[in-house]
């Protein structure tokens, strides 16, 4: 599916986001306590050239779906649809207690979202792909790799 | 033959001779996918999703004036704007003043069939705006200045080679594009900047929900993301039938659509958005400033919902279902001469596939659907690949009947009308009035035998009836028996000491005047089995006018069917069907032609001849009474309606504990499909068709003896491969068995 991930404990968070990051990259502040891009060797709130020249866009995610390796890009004012959508590299950071084990259990989740007014999410899985040109090739509209760094909790 | 018939063959050579490869090779892929993403979940779980989707659809139509207000209050409370248009000009005129107010003059498209139904580009760009579709498959049917050709893969009948030629003619690059990548690459940065300087984005919706004024999409490339979040103003553009009442009702559709389509779990992008969005605007023009160019411009939202006819089909008994269609494909992927052709034939203004005549009757109208309504032969095939369990051939059946009721009747008709006494309005067509009357053919062609069948295969004969009615001359003609098989079974002496059921052995068509064989190799394998036997006097099942269209002269032939079977049944026999499509009738069609309690008598007490002697065999009667296999090598070619109702695996499980050893064909259907192949414009349709079953075939037919389950099946596969194909029941047969 031309999508990866890697496992680590929260400590080590930062030196396995640097290993996965092809630079210049850009990213979309994470979504939760404790993990932070600002001491990653990524660019915030970018300017749409640098949008536009990034290799990798790194972005958080609450929402991972264990049985087919889908997570979720929401609609943030921090642009992640835009950081997860234009380099051709995807990097998402999702933490292990936010994976559920299949898509119903994923829309159960999205329904206490919507009714906690957060309406807007992309069910995303695995990179761009198209088979309008004669065979399958991946990297359309979207990126073209999709990594996954899940955080577990330290010991 | 009419001219217009004519034309049609000619149009379909083309097909086949052009877009066929392509067609069938994606098509059958995206079939085979399906087959395997539905076994990877489980059959069961994917039908508890079809029957919740059903319900979910049933009920929303069912509630719809109702969603669309809530629809247009929960959009407008988010700050968008919904707009009803009764009509595609008032569609496009609405989405035209929209962009006028936005002083708009560039459009990117994300895939939408419902802006190919409303001609939306030819709209936009009548007013001067430059509109791209940023669909791969789109943007080669946009380049290349043609129609879709499938309601999912919109360029699926072009090969890469092709696609090459295009661009380079197109947009002279600088370097060959001589590979999938390489277009890719191309189409990317073309649309790409496209995308980045548009001031609207246009996308469809395959799903609205009422509650939160939410829109679905699915897709696999990103453009939709890119055209709903890129352009500052986005419009929706989807048909009033797209409505649900909540997120708590998309579930099963996520879990069913890209299966049904592509064989996914799901698609790479399921977006859920509530517009407007609360990602950023983007402003390019200032693009070393932060924060995506620091853009102050407001997100603006409308939701265009089209009826264009859709409130009609709402209100028509026979149509409605249509509006539960959520656009995968399954239909004309799972279609046999739909693999063979594709939506360029089998397709009319926008939809392609076996739902697209609901559509096009319902938007278009009944000329446009009469243009490839007979492409739908009623195999059924689709029945169970349709994720909202539409019952897509009865769709077909009714606006064949509709389109027949419509016509002036000619000379022809007055003629006919006397000979062949039916319960049709005049204007109903001569042959499909001969073939609908095929009972009465086989009648006179039985009392005249042996005369009639060397009549009817002279010269003359042959060229007459290709002149009259279509009929193909380089078809056998079926050969009739003089001797029917009741009349036969009539003049027997047998008895069966206490037997353990009773069976009344129905007659068919077939059975009863033309193959005939196989009726008395069933009457002898029951009587094996310690069943006693009658052959009732009872008359077609109707399945022959049905396929015409002519449902009055089917309902009527049910109800005679019901009042002789029923008695039977209530007598404690059990009723056994030789040929599958009649059981097909009993078992689903009679559901629309008949008084729900008869037929749910009818088909709970009816058997598959093949199914019956399975359920003999667990229940304990001996299988020394008949004639075992012993290691003899089968091939074996199910019918299209018996595999939709899950039968075929009856007739392989008896097969092999007589110790056959058994090849299944899994070809969707054999292309000959009835009275189908007979006609003269579809002749070479059904025999590529029927290329896919001898393939599979060729190698074992040496070595195999070749069975097949139906009448259509076993004439298609003598003309194919090598005459003396058989009923499984007639291997059993304890006293003529047959390839020994």
């Amino acid at each position: 599916m031309n999508a990866s991930s890697t496992v680590v404990p929260s400590d080590e968070f930062e030196s396995e986001l640097a290993d996965r990051i092809e630079i210049p990259a850009v990213g979309a502040e994470l979504p939760f306590d404790g993990l932070s891009l600002s001491d990653a060797p990524v660019t915030l709130d970018p300017s749409p050239a640098q949008l536009r020249e990034a290799v990798t866009g790194v972005t958080g995610s609450r929402l991972g779906i264990a049985s087919l390796g889908t997570v979720a890009v929401e609609s943030r004012p921090e642009g992640d649809e835009f950081v997860a959508l234009y380099p051709e590299q995807h990097v998402v950071v999702v933490r292990e207690r936010d994976i559920r084990a299949d898509l119903s259990d994923a829309f159960g989740w999205i329904r206490s979202e919507f009714e906690a007014g957060r309406q807007s999410f992309i069910l995303a899985t695995g990179p761009s792909s198209t088979g309008d040109m004669g065979e399958l090739v991946q990297g359309v509209h979207g990126p073209e790799h999709v990594h996954i760094v899940i955080v577990t909790d330290n010991e | 033959m009419s001219d217009s018939s004519r034309l049609n063959a000619d149009r379909i050579r083309t097909l086949l001779e052009t877009e066929s490869d392509e067609i069938k090779e994606n098509t059958r892929l995206f079939n085979a996918e399906r087959y395997d993403a539905v076994d990877g979940v489980g059959a069961d779980a994917h039908d508890r999703n079809r029957t919740r989707a059903r319900e979910i659809k049933e009920e929303a139509i069912e509630r719809l004036p109702d969603l669309i207000r809530r629809t247009r209050d929960a959009v407008e409370a988010n700050g968008g704007t919904v707009y009803v248009a009764d009509t595609a000009a008032d569609a496009n005129r609405y989405i035209r003043e929209t962009l006028a107010e936005k002083d708009a003059d560039s459009v990117v498209k994300s895939k939408s069939m419902t802006t190919e139904e409303i001609e939306l580009n030819d709209a936009l760009e009548a007013a001067d705006l430059d509109v791209w579709e940023t669909d791969l498959g789109e943007f080669v049917i946009q380049v290349a200045e043609e129609a879709p050709s499938h309601i999912v893969g919109p360029s699926l009948h072009k090969s890469r080679e092709e696609i090459t030629e295009l661009f380079e003619r197109e947009f002279d690059p600088d370097e060959s594009l001589d590979s999938a990548q390489k277009l890719t690459a191309f189409a990317r940065e073309f649309l790409g900047e496209r995308i980045d300087d548009a001031d609207v984005g246009i996308t469809g919706a395959n799903f609205v929900m009422a509650e939160s004024g939410s829109i679905a999409l699915v897709t696999n490339e990103g453009n939709a993301r890119k055209c709903a979040s890129i352009p500052d103003t986005h419009v929706a553009v989807a048909g009033i039938e797209k409505i649900i009442p909540s997120i708590d009702e998309l579930e099963p559709f996520a879990e069913l659509i890209s299966r049904s389509a592509t064989g996914q779990d799901i698609p790479q992008y399921l977006s859920i958005l509530t517009p407007p969005v609360e990602t950023p605007t983007i402003d390019f023009d200032r693009e070393d400033e932060p924060a995506f160019g620091n853009g102050d411009a407001d997100r603006d939202f409308h939701l265009v919902l089209v009826d264009n006819g859709r409130r009609r089909m709402r209100q028509d008994d026979d149509l409605r279902e249509t509006l539960y269609c959520i656009r995968c494909g399954a239909c004309a992927n799972s279609c046999a001469n739909f693999q063979s052709v594709g939506g360029h034939a089998f397709g009319g203004e926008t939809y392609t596939g076996g739902i697209a005549t609901g559509w096009e009757a319902g938007i278009e109208g009944l000329d446009v659907a009469e243009e490839f309504n007979d492409l739908c032969t009623g195999c059924s095939r689709c029945v169970n690949a349709c994720p909202v369990k539409i019952d897509i051939p009865w769709i077909n059946t009714v606006v064949r009947d509709r389109i027949n009721r419509g016509k002036d009747p000619g000379f022809d008709d007055l003629l006919v009308d006397g000979l062949v006494p039916d319960e049709e309005a005049s204007g109903t067509p001569l042959r499909k009035r001969f073939f609908g009357n095929f009972e009465t053919v086989a009648k006179l062609g039985s009392a005249t035998a042996p005369l009639s069948n060397v009549v009817a295969a002279t010269g003359v004969a042959r060229k007459a009836m290709e002149t009259t009615l279509g009929i193909d001359t380089r078809r056998d003609l079926p050969t009739f028996e003089r001797t029917t098989l009741r009349e036969w079974a009539i003049d027997r002496d047998t008895t069966v000491e206490d037997p353990v059921r009773r069976v009344a052995l129905y007659p068919d068509v077939y059975t009863n005047y033309v193959r005939t064989e196989r009726g008395k190799a069933a009457v002898r394998v029951l009587e094996a089995l310690g069943c006693e036997v009658v052959v009732p006097d009872v008359g077609g099942s109707g399945r022959a006018p049905l396929s015409q269209g002519m449902v009055a002269t089917a309902t009527e032939k049910a109800e005679n069917v019901a009042s002789s079977l029923l008695a039977y049944l209530e007598a404690d026999y059990d009723v056994v069907v030789v040929e599958p499509s009649d059981l097909a009738m009993f078992r689903r069609e009679y559901e629309k032609l008949l008084p729900a309690e008869q037929q749910e008598r009818l088909a709970d007490g009816s058997y598959e001849i093949l199914e019956f002697v399975y359920g003999l065999l667990e229940n304990g009667a001996n299988p020394d009474a008949l004639t075992a296999g012993d290691g003899e090598g089968v091939a074996y070619h199910s019918h299209c309606q018996q595999r939709t109702l899950g039968l075929e695996s009856y007739t392989e499980a008896v097969l092999k504990r007589l110790g056959y050893d058994v090849l299944t064909s899994d070809v969707e259907c054999c292309g000959m499909a009835g009275s189908f192949g007979y006609k003269s414009e579809y002749y070479e349709l059904s025999m590529d068709v029927g290329e896919h079953l001898a393939e599979q075939f060729e190698g074992a037919v040496d070595e195999r003896t070749v069975v097949a389950s139906g009448t259509s099946c076993t004439e298609q596969l003598d003309a194919l491969l090598s005459p003396g194909t058989r009923h499984p029941i007639e291997l059993l047969d304890p006293v003529n068995p047959a390839g020994r």
